[in-house]
């Protein structure tokens, strides 16, 4: 396969799955600004900052109001990360790499955009807010339905994966590190009403309300919310389920080729470290500073893979 | 129909009923309910869209991607026209390629004074670089598209040879498949020569001309300038219908003497480089040097025999507008045949008293860019206003070499589905030729392209011209 397709794959995947991160992010803080008489200008504040593009929107705006933020972050052109942007990033890079999807997946990352295009081009009003994070999150499960269901398992599946995995890893771990003060342990055993608010948006915006509750049943507290994001290997967005999702895609990889890369090494180290790791272990060596730890090396992962395997020359 | 009829239609006959070729497709359609055929072409245009058959116009910001508009109707062309058709052209493909490969070694055709030397020597579209260079298996011209017009029963024009980097088959292909799709039972009544077989045709093809050293199964690989280019999902598709990689400039370069693309394990050697890029934009080193777009150093690697490039650089020099007027005698200079496809009258206007003439005539008259294309700089004479006319003439007489002129031909029409039936407008058709070492092949039927405004001659993409599916049937 040319480098180029591999790092066309990678990006088109790490696009894919941006637009529903951002798409759930957005839905955890409406949901937060109607049900809570909290302060929502800071909680939306939150959700900027999370997404990465906070400079960026305070080039353009000065407060942070519901309907601007929700504009910016699923509309607008000029935000790179918007879900608009990052769809036609998307759509473009599987023009580039056209000719080792599927039908199926070209179809359904061609029609997620058309879909997409459609539904954003005019300003969001309240009342259709939920239907289009709706389709957002729908059109994302289409593609990744079809990428499971039709292609090959071989080095363009790996790549697909690793994107995936490696982009959802970053978005848990800006998460934590955004709210890293709320999930800080506290004196108190319950958490106050303020930290229970935090605690729902967290697990809304990885989409793990209900399965946290499921696990946990009322037993929520900021060290099982830590553990569970961090460290639980059965929830899909947990850094540590992403991390050995990228160590088996390019152990698939070093296998198929016949090579062992450096990005094998880096990828094991960081599976070690937090393997090494218990919640408890994490809040003494600092949760901020392990989250930031995190957050550069799977960077630095991504980095080595775009060198291994020649994606840019 | 109380419309008087000067053009030749090939389907509706001037009294009543159809031309021989559309009997059975008459009969289908006779019998159809113009509300569902109007739901099956929206159908198609949703098709489209989906699966992203689309170009770019360059220059437009809205509608960055458009669909080339498709009409349900076919163009049918019986066996019979066909055989002479491709006749016509496999003699003047022929012919192009000795043309090509004399003009870029000995010149006979010059010293024996059948073309005039300064129409190459001064011709943008010849290339120096290419003198003495024999591509492997003496193959110029991988991929023609020869562009032929109809006025009448039995009168077939070529208007263009396309012998550079011809683009539309994959409209071709995809017409046919949507047909396929939307009306199968058409396919059990007429008995219409496949095309599906073109990619692994061109595969096989273009893996017949590897260069003498290649040993093992030719790695071929299809060039593109990139995803901005207006043709390139028509370069995906081919990638991906051939199995081939598709690269760009940037994916290749000089590896030990070879053409090599960079792979996720590293480079690999190319045998075979279908490209769709122009000449210019090949090698920055051996033309021009800003392109992005080449590859530095291939036309090294080319001369020294260790990759094919299809089609050859410098082919242009064949299927330029001003060489073209000399295509019957270039005919039966290297054939000794007569020409079996009739060339359209030319005036070169590089000649004073064929620029007097044009000049005179300028309302009767279609004049084109010797190296234009797309119809892009052309004058439609009975069709443009007197101002744009007096514009024109004075850039014509300004640098009269880079025109030609031909009479406006009344091209025949096909009808198209429109919401109160069926309406003829005007269509032009662009077969596909392959040519390898050892053989010509050419796909039954090709790219009908028509006019969907009324009465309008220009069939182009980007002028809003619209294609249909080309059957040629089998009895």
């Amino acid at each position: 396969m040319l480098g180029k397709t591999a790092g066309g794959l990678y990006w088109m995947f790490r696009f894919l799955e941006r637009a529903e991160n951002t798409a759930r992010l957005v839905e955890a803080g409406f949901r937060i600004a109607l049900t809570r008489s909290s302060d929502s200008a800071s909680e939306w504040k939150s959700v900027v900052t999370t997404a990465g593009v906070r400079n960026g929107y305070m080039e353009k705006y000065d407060s942070f109001a519901g309907p601007t933020v929700i504009d910016y972050l699923l509309r607008d052109t000029a935000n790179p990360s918007s879900v608009m942007s990052v769809i036609e990033n998307a759509r473009m890079n599987a023009r580039l790499v056209r000719t080792v999807l599927t039908t199926e997946v070209w179809e359904a990352v061609n029609e997620n955009w058309m879909t997409l295009k459609e539904a954003l081009r005019r300003p969001i009003k309240e009342t259709e807010l939920p239907g289009i994070l709706g389709t957002i999150r729908q059109q994302s499960a289409l593609v990744r339905g079809a990428m499971h269901g039709t292609m090959m398992r071989n080095d363009i599946f790996d790549f697909a994966q690793i994107g995936t995995a490696l982009e959802r890893a970053d978005n848990t771990a800006r998460i934590i590190d955004v709210k890293y003060y709320t999930l800080l342990p506290s004196a108190s055993f319950v958490g106050s009403p303020l930290d229970n608010v935090q605690w729902e948006t967290i697990l809304r915006s990885v989409s793990a309300h209900r399965s946290f509750r499921w696990l946990n049943q009322d037993d929520m507290t900021s060290s099982n919310i830590a553990d569970f994001l961090i460290l639980d290997s059965r929830f899909p967005r947990s850094l540590s389920f992403c991390c050995r999702n990228m160590e088996e895609n390019l152990g698939f990889l070093a296998k198929d080729y016949g090579v062992r890369m450096p990005c094998n090494d880096l990828v094991e180290r960081q599976r070690d470290k937090l393997r090494a790791h218990t919640i408890g272990s994490i809040f003494d060596e600092g949760l901020h500073q392990f989250i930031g730890a995190f957050i550069r090396d799977n960077n630095a992962i991504g980095m080595q893979i775009e060198q291994d395997y020649r994606f840019n020359g | 129909m109380t419309e008087k009829r000067q053009h030749f239609d090939e389907m509706l006959l001037n009294g009543d009923g159809v031309r021989q070729p559309y009997g059975a497709y008459q009969e289908w359609f006779s019998n159809e309910d113009p509300t569902r055929l109007t739901k099956k072409s929206k159908e198609a245009e949703a098709f489209f869209r989906r699966t992203g058959i689309t170009f770019n116009v360059y220059g437009q910001e809205e509608a960055q991607e458009r669909l080339i508009p498709f009409d349900l109707i076919p163009r049918i062309i019986s066996n019979r026209e066909w055989a002479r058709l491709s006749k016509g052209i496999e003699q003047r493909v022929r012919a192009i390629n000795a043309f090509l490969h004399d003009i870029y070694h000995r010149q006979e055709i010059l010293r024996a004074g059948v073309v005039p030397p300064h129409l190459i020597a001064q011709n943008e579209a010849f290339l120096p670089q290419m003198i003495g260079i024999s591509p492997p298996g003496g193959v110029y011209t991988h991929i023609v598209g020869t562009d032929i017009v109809r006025t009448g029963e039995d009168e077939f024009f070529v208007l263009e040879d396309n012998a550079r980097t011809p683009s539309g088959v994959s409209y071709m292909l995809e017409n046919r498949e949507t047909m396929l799709q939307m009306f199968p039972e058409l396919f059990s009544q007429n008995k219409v020569q496949p095309v599906s077989d073109y990619p692994k045709n061109l595969r096989r093809s273009l893996a017949a001309s590897a260069p003498v050293g290649c040993n093992g199964k030719p790695t071929v690989a299809v060039l593109t300038p990139g995803i901005h280019n207006s043709a390139y999902f028509e370069h995906s598709f081919l990638a991906d219908q051939m199995g081939v990689e598709l690269v760009e400039g940037h994916d290749l370069r000089v590896v030990d003497g070879r053409i090599a693309m960079r792979t996720t394990q590293g480079y690999q050697n190319i045998d075979v480089l279908y490209r769709r890029v122009d000449d210019d934009f090949l090698d920055p080193l051996n033309f021009n040097p800003d392109s992005m777009l080449g590859v530095p150093g291939i036309m090294d690697v080319y001369r020294a025999g260790g990759i094919t490039i299809a089609n050859a650089p410098g082919t242009g020099i064949s299927d330029d507008k001003a060489i073209y007027s000399y295509m019957p005698e270039i005919v039966e200079f290297y054939t000794g045949e007569k020409a079996i496809l009739k060339n359209v009258q030319t005036w070169r206007c590089s000649e004073p008293d064929a620029l007097q003439y044009v000049l005179d005539h300028l309302s009767e008259l279609v004049v084109k860019e010797v190296h234009g294309s797309g119809g892009y700089g052309m004058l439609v004479g009975p069709a443009a206003s007197k101002k744009e006319i007096a514009s024109f003439a004075v850039k014509l007489k300004k640098n009269p070499s880079n025109y030609i002129a031909q009479p406006t031909l009344s091209l025949s029409t096909v009808p198209i589905f429109v919401k109160k039936g069926l309406s003829p407008r005007h269509v032009d058709l662009r077969p596909f030729v392959l040519v390898s070492p050892k053989e010509v092949k050419i796909t039954p039927g090709g790219l009908t392209r028509v006019a969907l405004k009324a009465g309008s001659l220009v069939v182009n993409s980007s002028q809003g011209g619209g294609t249909k599916d080309t059957w040629v049937l089998e009895d």
